[in-house]
């Protein structure tokens, strides 16, 4: 059997999982084993249910354990340790999210197994090995799993989803019978920010900007852009370190991971550590004044200029096109 | 307050990674050496605990003999001991490593463990939260705001999209934390000067069987096709306007 640990917030998920989930599929038809997948959140995440079965899920289990409802990482490896006794599964994987990867730390340092993050592909066999992120994406690394039964993460951003959906399903409640101090590490509450406008992780448009941008005024001009283009602005870690942006904008390896259609990188050299943070954009368009900047070759679309000039004079003809 | 802080030496990449030639490891011949700027702001927060508690900060890292510098850096900016869990270079996988950190504290009275949230090079999201396991004490993972509200009671803070979340936890324990948490500090010429008169205590660590073993790195296949340049300057903007359109997002 193979078990998908299901993330879900009040009942939504992201497509990290539906891509787990895909992952979690092929290697059930690989390995001729059941895939089944475990729902430890809020009861309301049952109406998933019809969702995991277009995915090849044919068991499901629901926790309905209310005290679940709010994040604790101990009490959710607790609820994958009985149910990897009861089942004994060759593989667990989830979405190498934060919480999917905190969660299978936890059970990995619990049950004493090895874990592999961040997983890209997963060769099973007799040598059972994965091929996994390292760098935050910049090399792979090939490495042999040892302990069962396998326990791994699977990479964000690099299979998409393909639903296939089962020929049976059943759902079945599982009692994890929880103690007090399962829950020693819980979430108390959430404090909401406000935030105005698109989010970086949403976005269609991104528009960033690095050390070229100068200072925290400069990057007005890649704010109304990223506004007429109904997207968000993000930095480099120089942009945030010097206070220009929040942490919170920083794109790359310690910041966010951004998907979207398009990403505009203004006055960024092309670090290795920010491009792995950008990799998801379907297409990249680099403004930089140096031909010779490395990130040009990783770019769909190059202009050598001073964005200084160039940003102002972009957002005049946008506004010129659409006639304010 | 006695606050350890684990750091991790890594080759600081520039713009293009170079393998060895039996794609072993990074080709680091031409590389300067560095930790994540996750434990960069975890040696700040271990220094900024120190300074409003008292007590003392100490460092450690699990490495080759040169990982003494990245020791001695922190030292420089304030912290007051180093411990160097001298290895033969080799990978070590996170079970081992937490297994040689624990053996290494065990007789320490330590209040917090920090840790930066995942290594730079590995990656592996779990040091940390093996060694919590092992000493039987509560950790957070992807903090990027520590509160101490008493000298048993701490506040940690993740920030997701949308907002932050709040975890309450009683010390001792780990927690891991990533870069934004705050902006570290260079360390002045007087700290590097006192640096070099600090401790370091060097062991050498058993090495426990891996159950994740690296066979091998590879480079990604370069995902992107041939650049098309669009001009220079403010010329190239009536091409950028007919690439937006091109893409749909004008
Ligand atoms: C472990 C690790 C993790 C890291 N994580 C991240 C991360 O998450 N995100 C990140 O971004 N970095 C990260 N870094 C840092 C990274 O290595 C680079 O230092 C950083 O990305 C460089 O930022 P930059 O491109 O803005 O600055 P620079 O490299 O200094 O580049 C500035 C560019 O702007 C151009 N320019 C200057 N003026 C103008 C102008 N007027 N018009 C147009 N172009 C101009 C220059 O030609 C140059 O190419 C990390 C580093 C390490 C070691």
């Amino acid at each position: 059997m193979i078990v998908v640990w299901i993330e879900d917030q009040g009942g939504k998920v992201t497509d990290a999982v539906w891509e787990a989930l895909t992952m979690g599929r092929r290697l059930a038809q690989q390995m001729d084993q059941p895939l089944a997948a475990l729902l430890a959140g809020a009861p309301e995440a049952s109406g998933l249910t019809d969702q995991l079965k277009e995915y090849g899920v044919s068991r499901v289990w629901l926790t309905g354990d209310e005290r679940l409802a709010r994040w604790a990482p101990q009490a959710q490896a607790r609820v994958l340790a009985r149910l990897i006794e009861q089942e004994r599964p060759q593989v667990v994987l989830a979405a190498a999210t934060d919480r999917g990867n905190e969660l299978l730390a936890y059970l990995a340092a619990r049950l004493q197994l090895g874990l592999a993050t961040n997983c890209t592909e997963v060769h099973p066999g007799d040598d059972f090995t994965v091929t996994r992120l390292r760098w935050g994406g910049s090399l792979l690394e090939e490495a042999r799993l040892l302990s069962e039964p396998k326990l791994l993460t699977v990479a964000l951003h690099v299979n998409a989803p393909e639903p296939q959906p089962a020929e049976s399903f059943q759902i079945e409640q599982f009692v994890a019978q929880l103690e007090e101090r399962d829950f020693i590490i819980q979430m108390s509450k959430m404090e909401e920010s406000a935030h105005e406008g698109v989010s970086l992780a949403e976005a269609k448009v991104v528009v960033g900007g690095g050390r070229g941008v100068g200072n925290a005024e400069g990057f007005k001009s890649l704010e109304e852009l990223a506004q007429l283009l109904g997207g968000a602005v993000g930095g480099s870690r120089v942009a945030t370190n010097n206070g220009w942006r929040p942490h919170a904008d920083q794109i790359g390896q310690t910041g966010a991971q951004i998907a979207p259609e398009l990403y505009i990188a203004c006055g960024i050299s092309g670090a290795i550590q920010h491009v792995v943070g950008c990799k998801g954009a379907k297409n990249i368009l680099v403004i930089n004044k140096d031909p010779e900047a490395p990130f040009f070759a990783r770019a769909d679309y190059g202009v050598v200029g001073d964005l200084r000039e160039v940003i102002p004079a972009l957002v005049e003809a946008i506004r010129r096109e659409r006639g304010d | 307050m006695q606050v350890l802080v684990c750091i991790k030496r890594v080759p600081d990449t520039g713009a293009r990674l170079e393998l060895t030639a039996d794609g072993q490891e990074l080709d680091t011949r031409n590389l300067e050496f560095t930790v994540s700027p996750h434990e960069e702001c975890a040696v700040e927060e271990a220094i900024r605990l120190v300074e409003a508690q008292g007590g003392s900060a100490t460092v450690l890292s699990l490495g080759p003999e040169a990982a003494g510098e990245q020791i001695r850096e922190a030292l420089a900016k304030g912290i007051e001991r180093g411990i160097l869990l001298e290895t033969d270079g080799g990978e070590w996988d996170p079970a081992a490593t937490a297994t040689a950190i624990v053996s290494a504290i065990e007789d320490e009275a330590f209040d917090l463990v920090l840790f930066g949230n995942e290594s730079a090079d590995a990656g592996n999201y779990q040091v940390g939260v093996r060694v919590a396991q092992a000493l039987g004490w509560p950790c957070v993972t992807s903090v990027k705001q520590l509160e101490l509200e008493s000298a048993e009671r701490a506040l940690a803070k993740r920030e997701v999209p949308g907002g932050w979340e709040l975890y309450p936890l009683t010390l001792p324990a780990v927690v891991t934390v990533k870069e934004g948490i705050n902006s570290p500090r260079h360390p002045s010429l007087r700290g590097i000067m006192t640096a070099k008169k600090k401790e370091i205590v060097r062991l050498k660590p058993e090495k426990s069987a891996a159950q994740l073993v690296k066979l091998g790195l590879k480079k990604p296949p370069e995902g992107r096709g041939q650049i098309q340049m669009l001009g220079e300057g403010t010329a190239a903007v009536p091409q950028i306007v007919a690439a937006l359109k091109e893409l749909g997002v004008l």
